[in-house]
């Protein structure tokens, strides 16, 4: 149906093009045709990658579906894309939650609907982007232009402290990444192009790798958010509307552990190695220390983000422990979280909706009204804390595994997650799922409408059926992960 | 054998198939639909593992995967079945009771508005606890092990209304989580050292990794199968509820009867006892394991029975003695007597079942009060129910030819001939626990079942089940159950009286348990405890003249006295020692310590990072104070910015002078 050549250029500008046209429906006078077409365009995003899956080649380690064509000769800059098992899972993610979050968001905004969905569709497009170049300037591109949609999205249709908390994203992600520019200008100096795959090749001195290797962490840090860099996440995801905390929490801080995997292992091994303790140390402390803040908050939102933080701990730790387990462990752990994040926030974004608050105190007895809510919330909770049968297990247990090879203590604070991470979930399910109607508010509440119940069942399924069986997902990265280590492995001195 | 392995498939799926239909389209079904239907999923597996047992019996083990569920490096997860001798108990013992208790629910909840949702969560535990039972290895069985825990936390939090329910699900579930969190560390360990999660294949290697050591404090080191064991055992402690970690059980009566029967007595709570039975030929490589197993089961034993005195909640005083019979069960796996525990178990399961269940039928008999001191002489009003809890009773104390005299008989004889340090207290405290057990089972079985009727004037309490405030008590007479609930009473109590009888030759003696539990030679109190069995009826009547039948039945004349013919004399000892009587009235603080230190200091650390790490040095200092940096450097730097032409020209006049200056001297 499609050319293997022309796909992934499809799966990057056909939601842009979408999103284009949606754009041009103009005021909420045709809110309801944007709606439409934004509908229709995430479903045409989400078709246009499935190919990519089921195309794809898994015995093979390499790239595929590759495109390149010359873009700015001078520089010997290339439009060149390609996927393999490491980044192909990313852009069926950002598909499927593209879909979602335009469904979730269908009823809810109401003004400047078009803008709305168009950003999403954008956004959509440039992250897929990220996952699929292989050239490092139409990576940087895609990676910076892909924060204008987000920061409108907070910025716009954000809370109360929405322009603090826009600002704070835009200046902490951006000075980050404007030394991975400086990296990047600097390989190109040495390789003579921006191509992605010969910086995998380039040897270098252990000074300069261990300045490349900070210069890639300040960007990639800051996106995941690994500590103490993480402060700007319960911030945005605060005042971000729901949609923009889906796809924030779904996919846009995966990026940054992308990035350790894309760039920082391969491009820089040996300062990779050198300072795996540094950054094991930082993992380990977003796990105990982000689960402890995660306990306290009184703001549900804020409590999903710091358990984000303390989630993608697992993400750092797995890559940089160099193992089959870890790194396999790491990818696992992102998809999944990409699901369950993505469903607290919708569920957070289902009580806001009704009572306009997102405090904790503000809550109690909901399954008394919300049955079926309630069912939906719990059942995330247990992802969330890592329940076996679902998908939040997956990636954990990988992780640990992998890390008790190579530390018994490192594996033991990690493997503290299983008692925080169900403490702070659990406990703020008991205080705002169960008990006695607390107040008049929410003994009106309504049960979800089918719509919002499509978006969570969804969810659900996806989130069961990777805990019940994950290895199509693990398959699918195998060659890719242990062509990655075998290349690692190698010292570029 | 293709037919034999849909059977081993349709043992699980049936309960699951129920689980699913009830839960997801009760509403449609409607009540009747959905408990026929889970009663009939349940009923086909344990048809089912009629079965596969005699088939086992036949010879026919089975070890092999269903499907594969995760590959990474090198390793392969895969979920799959050991169908072997001790599987085949459990699946009999899980299936039965919960057939039973299905059938209760129909009358034990007729009136709760969650019945489909009841039904849906009962058939989900016995899918749940049969994937644990029937795994053939690690991950599965943490699957399973995690799952039941789930679906505890559900059932005990179903009336979620209520406060005390869902503070005690919560807790529950979080200390099951600690117990976890020490065992897949030791799923981790078994792993990293053995590279594979397989039982045959791990039991395979571990006789030559029984002399590995491990590292894990500089300069120390250790046994790997000693903190593997020990790993696993905490896993172990947490759900069978071990001290320090038994803390939850007590709690989680605040669930239905039902499944305080099923879950918290019968078959869940066994889980940790059985897993260390499945790792015996782990356990059996570090005598110092078995001696923190033996230990640690001898301090629950004893400790908890004390606390069973002082209950006055029907349902709590049982779940005291739960705790103190699963610590038997522990302290015979810590003598290698694996078989004697698994032993223990199914005939616990019997027994304890039906005091629970016949718990619930008091409780419904009583218009939904549970305090022992508002009941009395109900044995005329409940005849089924009455002489059941006497059965039921009587199994428990161990009196000679009942099922508990056989199991716990054995355990105190094994103990005996245990060499582990700890052996001599862990011996002391299962025979003084005969004594406890008597005393408190027959304290409560009097104040129930005879002397004075005290209903219709209540003593003023806050346990009552169910939130049927309007329904209280001091309404009518009590009244026997209906058939339903009675009828798995009955069913109960038969195997009870005879299953400790018919079993104890082969079970303990024969060569049932061959391959699928070791026990290595050097730990020879099964071979001795078989050298000195002569049949049970001898067993039986040897007991006569043994030491724990004249402490039983001291206990059940003491309570006879104290709580009959003379209710002056324990008042008058809770005034005279009324520190000891706080003390276990507060059950040795462990829930306030706990509450106080980990759940208060987590909070507080918690509170103290974030407020202190997150707000003040990262975003205060750290993000807003490079932002105010920014500021007042840009306002320093705007002060030159004059637009007078003459201070610019100074500028320069002064900037040519220095760098004329450096230029020079360089």
């Amino acid at each position: 149906m499609f050319s293997g050549l022309s796909l992934l250029s499809l799966v990057i500008w056909v939601p842009i093009v979408a999103g284009v046209a949606v754009l041009a429906t103009g005021s909420d006078r045709n809110a309801g045709l944007a709606r439409v077409l934004a509908l229709i365009g995430a479903l045409a995003g989400l078709v246009v990658s499935l190919p990519l899956y089921t195309q794809f080649d898994t015995l093979q380690a390499g790239m595929q579906f590759v495109e390149i064509s010359p873009w700015i000769e001078t520089f010997r800059i290339t439009y060149h894309l390609g996927v393999d098992g490491i980044s192909v899972l990313f852009i069926l993610l950002t598909s499927f939650t593209t879909v979602l979050v335009v469904i979730a968001g269908w009823k809810v905004i109401e003004k400047r609907v078009a803008q709305y969905m168009a950003a999403f569709l954008f956004m959509s497009g440039l992250m897929n982007g990220v996952f699929a170049a292989l050239d490092a300037v139409l990576f940087y591109v895609f990676w910076e232009a892909m924060l204008i949609p987000m920061f409108l999205i907070i910025g716009v249709w954000g809370g109360p402290n929405r322009v603090y908390a826009a600002v704070k994203f835009f200046l902490y992600t951006l000075l980050g990444s404007l030394l991975m520019l400086v990296a990047f200008i600097y390989l190109y100096s040495k390789v003579g192009t921006f191509e992605i795959l010969d910086f995998h090749r380039v040897s270098l001195t252990m000074t300069e790798q261990i300045l490349i290797f900070f210069a890639f962490f300040m960007a990639f840090a800051v996106k995941v958010p690994m500590w103490p860099v993480h402060t700007w996440l319960p911030d945005a995801h605060v005042e971000a509307p729901t949609g923009g905390s889906v796809v924030l929490a779904a996919i846009m801080l995966k990026m940054g552990a992308y990035g350790f995997l894309r760039l920082s292992l391969p491009i820089v091994p040996d300062a990779s190695h050198a300072l795996s303790g540094f950054m094991i140390t930082l993992s380990l402390i977003a796990v105990v220390y982000i689960g402890l803040v995660a306990l306290v908050q009184a703001d549900m939102k804020k409590l999903i983000a710091y358990s984000s933080i303390s989630h993608m701990g697992f993400v750092t730790l797995g890559t940089f422990i160099f193992n089959a387990y870890g790194i396999e462990g790491a990818l696992v752990q992102m998809i999944s979280h990409g699901f369950i994040s993505a469903a607290l926030f919708l569920c957070v974004g289902v009580l806001y909706d009704r009572m306009h608050s997102r405090m904790i105190a503000d809550y109690g007895g909901v399954a008394n009204t919300m049955p079926k809510f309630a069912a939906f919330f719990v059942l995330f909770a247990m992802a969330n804390s890592g329940l076996p049968a679902t998908s939040g297990f997956v990636g954990e247990f990988m992780v640990i595994m992998g890390t008790i090879k190579i530390n018994f203590w490192y594996a033991f604070l990690a493997a503290i997650t299983l008692i925080f991470g169900a403490s702070y979930t659990l406990w703020m399910v008991k205080r705002v799922v169960f008990g006695a109607v607390a107040n008049d508010h929410v003994g009106k509440l309504a049960d979800i409408s089918s719509r919002e119940f499509l978006v969570l069942g969804l969810l659900a399924v996806a989130v069961l059926a990777m805990g019940l069986y994950p290895l199509p997902f693990t398959e699918v990265m195998h060659h890719s992960v242990s062509n990655l280590l075998s290349h690692v492995a190698q010292s570029k001195l | 054998m293709i037919e034999m392995q849909k059977l081993y498939l349709l043992v699980p799926l049936a309960p699951l198939a129920g689980a699913l239909i009830a839960g997801l389209f009760g509403w449609l079904i409607g009540r009747a639909a959905s408990h026929w239907v889970t009663i009939l999923g349940v009923a086909v597996s344990f048809v089912a593992s009629i079965v596969i047992f005699q088939d086992v019996l036949a010879g026919h083990t089975f070890n092999g995967g269903v499907y594969t569920w995760l590959t990474t490096g090198e390793t392969r997860f895969e979920v799959g079945f050991l169908i072997d001798r001790l599987t085949t108990v459990m699946m009999l013992v899980v299936t039965f009771v919960s057939l039973m208790v299905h059938i209760y629910t129909i009358g034990y909840m007729a009136e709760d508005s969650g019945y489909q949702r009841f039904f849906s969560y009962i058939s989900l535990f016995t899918f749940s606890m049969l994937m644990l039972v029937m795994s053939n290895n690690f991950i599965q069985l943490f699957f399973g092990w995690e799952a039941v825990g789930l679906v505890s936390y559900l059932l005990i939090g179903f009336w979620y209304t209520r406060p005390t329910a869902i503070y005690a699900n919560l807790k529950a579930f979080l200390v099951n989580r600690v117990g976890d969190f020490g065992f897949l560390l030791g799923i981790g360990l078994v792993l990293a050292h053995f590279g594979t999660l397989d039982y045959a294949a791990v039991f395979a290697q571990a006789p030559e990794m029984a002399s590995h050591t491990i590292s894990l404090i500089e300069g120390q080191t250790w046994s790997l199968m000693t903190v593997i064991c020990i790993l696993l055992f905490i896993g172990a402690m947490g759900k069978s509820a071990q001290f320090p970690l038994h803390v939850w059980l007590p709690d989680s009566m605040e669930g239905p009867t039902p499944i305080s029967a099923l879950i918290h007595a019968a078959t869940m709570v066994t889980a940790g006892i059985f897993m260390v039975a499945r790792m015996s030929p782990l356990f059996e490589l570090s005598e110092t394991a078995l001696s923190v197993v033996m230990v640690i089961g001898a301090i629950t034993a004893l400790f908890m029975g004390f606390l069973g005195v002082i209950q006055n909640d029907i349902k709590r005083v049982v779940a005291y003695s739960t705790l103190s019979q699963l610590g038997y069960m522990t302290v015979a796996l810590g003598a290698s007597a694996y078989s004697v525990a698994i032993f223990h178990l199914m005939t616990h399961a019997f027994f304890k079942a039906l005091l629970f269940l016949a718990a619930g039928s008091v409780i419904i008999g009583m218009h939904h009060d549970q305090d022992i001191r508002n009941m009395g002489g109900l044995r005329k009003y409940m005849p089924i129910t009455w002489i059941t809890s006497l059965i039921g009773s009587l199994a428990l104390i161990g009196t000679p030819f009942f099922s508990g005299f056989y199991s716990k008989d054995s355990i105190i004889e094994a103990v005996g001939l245990s060499h582990l340090p700890g052996s001599g207290f862990a011996y002391f405290a299962v025979v003084a626990g005969v004594f406890i057990t008597a005393f408190y089972s027959f304290r409560m079985y009097f104040l129930v079942f005879h002397g004075k009727e005290r209903f219709g004037h209540p003593v003023p309490s806050h346990d009552h089940e169910g939130g049927k405030e309007d329904d209280g008590h001091g309404h009518g007479k009590p009244h026997e159950s209906p058939w339903v609930v009675t009828f798995p009473l009955v069913m109960l109590a038969i195997p009870s009286v005879v299953i400790g009888y018919l079993a104890i030759q082969p079970m303990l003696f024969g060569d049932y348990f061959q391959g699928a539990i070791q026990v290595a030679p050097h730990h020879p109190a099964m071979a001795e405890l078989a050298s000195e069995f002569h049949g049970a009826a001898a067993m039986a009547l040897h007991a006569l003249t043994a030491l724990p039948l004249w402490l039983a039945l001291a206990g059940v004349g003491l309570s006879w006295f104290f709580y009959m013919k003379r209710p002056d004399i324990p008042e008058a000892i809770k005034q005279r020692f009324s520190l000891i009587y706080s003390i276990l009235e507060r059950k040795y603080g462990f829930d306030e310590f706990n509450d106080w230190f980990f759940a208060g200091g987590m909070r507080l650390i918690g509170r103290g990072l974030w407020k202190g790490g997150d707000v003040a040095v990262i975003d205060g200092f750290f993000v807003n104070g490079t932002a105010r940096m920014v500021g007042w450097i840009s306002s320093l730097v705007r002060q030159f910015q004059t637009g007078y032409i003459f201070h610019y020209a100074f500028a320069m006049i002064i900037g040519v002078f220095v760098m004329m200056t450096l230029f020079v001297k360089g």
